[in-house]
């Protein structure tokens, strides 16, 4: 068993955050990651591929640097390639790395796990060659591995911000094929004057559309009835743009509809979680540090609910400082005093959420689709079964899983949850915020029964 | 074979010799392996135990378990996984997934 004052689970802009901050005030840190290096998804491999690709990348993404320069601190500890498998409420997590399992226990544990691109069910999005926009990003960052003949399908900034890098790699997309209408963007105009406080994103954003258009890459907006289209492999999209069908031929799809908290380690500890109606997401409840209704066991990140990068950094840094406070490292005081500046920052950072969760909703026709599409990618269950199920009787996703298995497969709900939740409130004429989401049991990741052998009769102790 | 994915740089990393299936791949030593098999024009990865679908990589964040391998006999993701010199991956069958 390793000991640490604070033991953190992920290591991207909220983990390295906390842990640089506690550490600065004593505390010994221990962070663990399933990743090779840390970076989370923002700054995915920052450290390899910021010397190599930064110009095509950007340097929102190269700034990632100096979070990860601030883990070489001598009260941090890292373990990469680490995965945490379980939780229990008094904070010990268990872990499997290189087939070997271990037991971390600290006095306080930071859950800054993340998010996770929104699941898109359409017609087709099975076949190989569909992936997510996030996961092209990630063979370029982590890679240099660029897709060719690529539409990019779906709505949200990290649509363009995906685009603009396959254009500045020199692999310019086929075509954007947008969801979002004329009505959405009318709609978020009266959230634009709080987003003009966020005007650097703003702005970020035109240059985004401006590199598009000096590529020449087509976009269609408020596209409808998508499909993909091919039997072994994607060859092709077809849908609908100003009431005419259209077709595209390609060798990749990328699908993109905004981020989720990634909440299978919240859910897996049972701790109470909210619905965010207009990021149409759950989250979990924490107070303004970021403390779980577990008083040792805080989350920070996207995980806690979508803010990006920079306001992960900083609810990480608060998560830090009550921890400190808490371990009895820093007084009331100097607490409040560095917290102070930092929540400002975040409430600026916050400040362009309304206006982007407005202008870039999630596609209707993925939050519940036509009957033959799958829902359920790893049981294979269409939502025409989801809601036959319903209409049988079955009030909850709980219950859903013993009438047709969607989430008991090895994703474990990762990638039908929202969407099975999101079938019943509409078939039952309620909200999501009354379904609720399925449970979690550990597992969280996938792991060996040697690995767990391997963990018991592990007697010696390390505190760091 | 087409290539759909394709390395932005010719890179000096050196390459190993890795089995897919019966097939002899060189792939870039300690890259991330689902990058490098795609990289490679593998496609599809498996097929599913319920309809035998095929299926390749969907997330590459370890979330949607679609890029499963079976490496020394233990089911593994792809995108969660390192190439090393001698790699010998099998592709799941029905009783892998369970
Ligand atoms: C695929 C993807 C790409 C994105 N790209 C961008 C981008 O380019 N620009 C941008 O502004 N925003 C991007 N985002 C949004 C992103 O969520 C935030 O910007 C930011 O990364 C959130 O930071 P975080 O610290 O909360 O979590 P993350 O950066 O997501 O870090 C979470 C870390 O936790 C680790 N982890 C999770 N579960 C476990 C476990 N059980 N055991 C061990 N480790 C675990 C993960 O490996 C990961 O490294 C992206 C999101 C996704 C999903
Ligand atoms: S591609 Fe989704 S888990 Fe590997």
């Amino acid at each position: 068993m390793i000991e640490a004052d604070l033991v953190i689970i992920g290591a991207g802009p909220a983990g390295m955050a906390a842990a640089a901050q506690a550490a600065d005030c004593g505390l010994s840190v221990l962070i663990l990651d399933e990743q090779p290096r840390p970076g989370g998804q923002i700054y995915r491999d920052v450290d390899r591929a910021a010397p190599r690709h930064g110009a095509i990348l950007g340097k929102d993404y190269t700034d990632g640097l100096g979070l990860t320069d601030r883990l070489d601190h001598p009260n941090i500890a890292c373990l990469f390639g680490t995965s945490v498998w379980q939780i229990d409420p008094q904070a010990a997590v268990s872990f499997s790395r290189d087939g070997r399992g271990g037991v971390a226990r600290g006095k306080r544990l930071l859950i800054a796990t993340g998010a996770q691109e929104r699941p898109m069910p359409l017609p087709g999005w099975t076949l190989p060659g569909v992936m997510t926009a996030g996961a092209a990003q990630i063979l370029l960052k982590a890679s240099g591995v660029v897709a060719e003949r690529a539409v990019l399908v779906g709505t949200g900034p990290l649509l363009y911000l995906v685009a603009a890098q396959m254009v500045r790699a020199g692999t310019p997309p086929l075509a954007l094929v947008e969801t979002q209408t004329r009505s959405d963007f009318l709609r978020s105009l009266r959230h634009l004057p709080a987003a003009l406080l966020g005007s650097r994103t703003l702005l970020k954003g035109m240059g985004l559309l401006a590199t598009l258009r000096k590529a020449g890459v087509k976009r269609y907006k408020a596209a409808k009835d998508i499909a993909v289209e091919g039997t072994d492999r994607v060859t092709g999209l077809r849908f609908a743009h100003g009431g005419q069908p259209h077709q595209l031929e390609c060798d990749t799809v990328l699908l993109h509809h905004g981020v989720v908290p990634e909440t299978q380690a919240t859910r897996s500890l049972n701790l109470p979680h909210r619905w965010n109606a207009r990021q149409r997401a759950f989250h979990p409840v924490t107070d303004r540090w970021g403390r779980t209704a577990l008083p040792f066991i805080f989350v920070a990140g996207d995980g806690a609910g979508i803010g990006g990068a920079k306001a992960a950094a900083y609810e990480g840094t608060l998560a830090a400082l009550e921890i400190a406070r808490d371990l009895g490292a820093l007084s009331d005081g100097d607490r409040d005093l560095a917290a102070h500046p930092l929540r400002l920052r975040l409430w600026m950072e916050r400040a362009i959420r309304p206006f982007l969760d407005t202008a870039f909703p999630s596609f209707a026709a993925a939050l519940a689709p036509a009957d033959d599409t799958l829902v359920c990618r790893c049981e294979e269950v269409t939502a025409g079964a989801v809601r036959r199920y319903a209409a049988l009787g079955c009030l909850g996703p709980n219950q859903l899983k013993a009438f047709g298995r969607p989430g008991m497969g090895p994703c474990q709900g990762r990638m039908c949850a929202l969407t099975v939740t999101e079938l019943l409130a509409v078939h039952h004429g309620t909200s999501p915020k009354t379904i609720g989401l399925q449970r979690v049991r550990p597992p969280l990741k996938p792991v060996t029964l040697g690995e767990i052998a391997a963990m018991e009769g592990q007697g010696e102790q390390s505190t760091l | 074979m087409k290539t759909v994915f394709h390395n932005l740089s010719p890179d000096d990393t050196p390459r190993v010799r890795v089995r897919f299936a019966d097939r002899e791949l060189m792939l870039r030593d300690g890259a991330n392996l689902a990058a490098e098999l795609l990289a490679a024009g593998v496609m599809p990865f498996r097929h599913t135990p319920v309809s035998g679908a095929p299926r390749a990589p969907f997330c590459m964040m370890g979330a949607c378990f679609d890029c499963l391998v079976l490496i020394d006999g233990v089911t593994r993701r792809a995108c969660m996984s390192e190439v090393s010199e001698g790699l010998e991956i099998a592709v799941p069958g029905k009783a892998d997934h369970d």
